[in-house]
């Protein structure tokens, strides 16, 4: 084709490789700043699109980092579940700490802690105020207790299996657990974790929309120009690459935006929740999103920005032809 | 192949049936400059339109500079226009841009080095006469002085060919002179140049070749006649 003999002629004489790629490099680094410059000059339009895309991109990410640290909280309430074997009246002492050191060498179980009868009723006297009283009894009505903290990071259903195992023993009246809370909050955890994601879903779905609607309009905007452009040759590519470089920009102003609003909802949330892990004697930590996190959001956000100028865009330059 | 046009029984029916071009047959030398003359409908924009590959004939062989039009696909026909300078009635400049930033235009599509740009854009509105305007904005220009930016904008990039569609359909007698002159100092430094244009009396005072179409049809008296610069 005579044309492509002119173009390397041109080209292929002068140019070696890596000039060529600089220009094109420089080429794309001039679209891209002409493509901000155009946002900025159209800014209330710009500034719109990018609130919008700001929200939808902090919603699902505020549920994560909730849901996260949720889960941290309701592994650190896991860690403080204990099981209490209220012993049969006639088991004598010796035999009830002989009981919790086997026990202790379950592969399930932590930690066993024998509290005597003696021992509860003394705690109890000290504790409870009720000296007088417990003394008119005349005879300890405490059991002896074997507090078993069961095995870190075990699931909710094998402890309850756990539980039963240790009420068939021979030496224990009752075993005791409220486990039903736990299985709830589980539950819930669950349920605030998948709905981060279903919610994340549909709101980027919302950005694609969003963003090729805004580069729609743009393009109708500017379909003269594009007309005049395609006359003077330009390749589609050539003219998709401001409107690509406006959807990365919108994604990449409206994920700063979500991360900006999530700072400030830490801020906001700040004197509660200080409140709460004191409660907790520092043994509770919040977890921000982190910088991984922070650019992931990023990523996803230029992601989307680009994607949704990528779907509209293709549809919408083929439809414009000069006549 | 010395011709840079050459049409070969070429029609054009829209859809709808109306026929635009009939049995159309021409020529155009390389370095020549022709005039296509007719009443408006006669067909001269459609055969430009053949030429820029805005529209495809319905049946005959177009050939521009050895390229058969045919051949090129879709795909192929922005790299073709590149190496055709267009000129337009209504000028088609970007108002939101320089007048430099609108020359550049061409190059800045082929992907021409910047620093190149620079130089051939100011050697092109040279040519025109408007090297001083190159900071300003196209709408703070005069009709005359915009189409002088489109035509600069056509040759900045060394084209084999010049096509006008009405250029000075929108300018006064005066302008229109000027502008015609510009065509033909263009052409005398080797440019070949079609200029479909309805301004007979501008365009006989000229003296280049006139190519008349009369309702899709060569007008035969007028093809081949020169009437000798």
């Amino acid at each position: 084709m005579a044309t492509s003999r002119h173009r390397s002629r041109r080209a292929g004489a002068s140019q070696p490789a890596t000039v060529a790629l600089r220009g094109w490099l420089l080429a794309h680094a001039r679209c891209s700043l002409e493509s901000l410059g155009r946002l900025h000059r159209r800014w209330l339009t710009s500034l719109l699109t990018t609130l919008v895309i700001g929200i939808a991109l902090a919603l699902p990410t505020g549920l994560y980092i909730v849901a996260k640290n949720l889960d941290t909280l309701s592994s650190s309430w896991h860690r403080s579940i204990q099981i209490s074997l209220y012993l049969k009246q006639d088991v004598a002492a010796d035999d009830g700490a002989a009981l919790a050191q086997r026990l202790a060498s379950d592969d399930d179980i932590e930690q066993t802690h024998f509290i005597s009868a003696a021992q509860g009723l003394a705690d109890f006297r000290k504790n409870s105020g009720f000296g007088a009283a417990i003394d008119a009894l005349g005879k300890n009505p405490l059991p002896g207790v074997i507090e078993v903290t069961p095995r870190a990071s075990m699931p909710a259903a094998a402890v309850s299996e756990l539980v039963e195992r240790l009420g068939r023993n021979t030496s224990v009246e009752r075993a005791e657990m409220d486990q039903a809370w736990l299985r709830r909050l589980t539950a819930i955890l669950g349920l605030v974790s998948r709905a981060s994601w279903v919610i994340g879903l549909l709101l980027s779905a919302a950005v694609l929309f969003i963003v090729g609607n805004t580069i729609r309009l743009d393009i109708e905007n500017r379909r003269e120009e594009i007309e005049v452009m395609k006359l003077l040759g330009a390749t589609d590519a050539f003219i998709r690459r401001p409107f690509l470089y406006s959807g990365i920009w919108y994604g990449l102003l409206g994920s700063i935006l979500a991360l900006v609003v999530l700072g400030g909802c830490y801020i906001a949330l700040g004197g509660p929740l200080a409140t709460l892990t004191a409660s907790y004697n520092g043994s509770l930590e919040t977890r921000g999103l982190g910088s991984g996190g922070a650019l992931g959001v990023l990523a996803i956000g230029i992601l989307l920005g680009w994607a949704g100028c990528a779907i509209s865009v293709n549809r919408r330059l083929a439809a414009i032809e000069p006549r | 192949m010395t011709d840079i046009v050459a049409f070969q029984d070429v029609a054009k029916r829209y859809p709808g049936g109306k026929i635009a071009l009939e049995n159309v047959s021409l020529t155009l030398a390389r370095g020549e400059m022709a005039f296509l003359t007719g009443h408006s409908g006669a067909g001269k924009s459609t055969l430009m339109k053949l030429i820029g590959l805005i529209e495809r004939p319905t049946r005959g062989q177009v050939v521009i500079n050895g390229i058969d039009l045919a051949r090129v696909p879709r795909r192929q026909i922005p790299r073709y226009r590149q190496r055709l300078g267009l000129i337009f009635q209504n000028y088609n400049l970007l108002f939101d841009r320089t007048v430099f930033d609108n020359v550049a235009l061409p190059l800045v599509i082929r992907g021409i080095a910047h620093r190149d740009i620079a130089r051939r854009v100011r050697a092109a509105l040279d040519t025109v006469g408007l090297l001083s305007h190159e900071r300003k904005f196209p709408i703070t220009l005069s009709g005359g002085e915009q189409q002088r930016i489109g035509i600069a904008r056509a040759v900045v990039d060394r084209p084999y060919l010049l096509l006008a569609d009405e250029p000075t359909g929108n300018l006064d007698p005066a302008l229109s002179a000027d502008i015609m002159r510009l065509f033909h100092r263009l052409n005398e430094t080797g440019t070949s140049i079609m200029i479909a244009t309805h301004a007979v009396d501008l365009v006989e005072r000229m003296g280049h070749r006139r190519i008349a179409l009369d309702h899709g049809h060569l007008d035969g008296q007028l093809a081949h006649e020169s009437t000798g610069a």
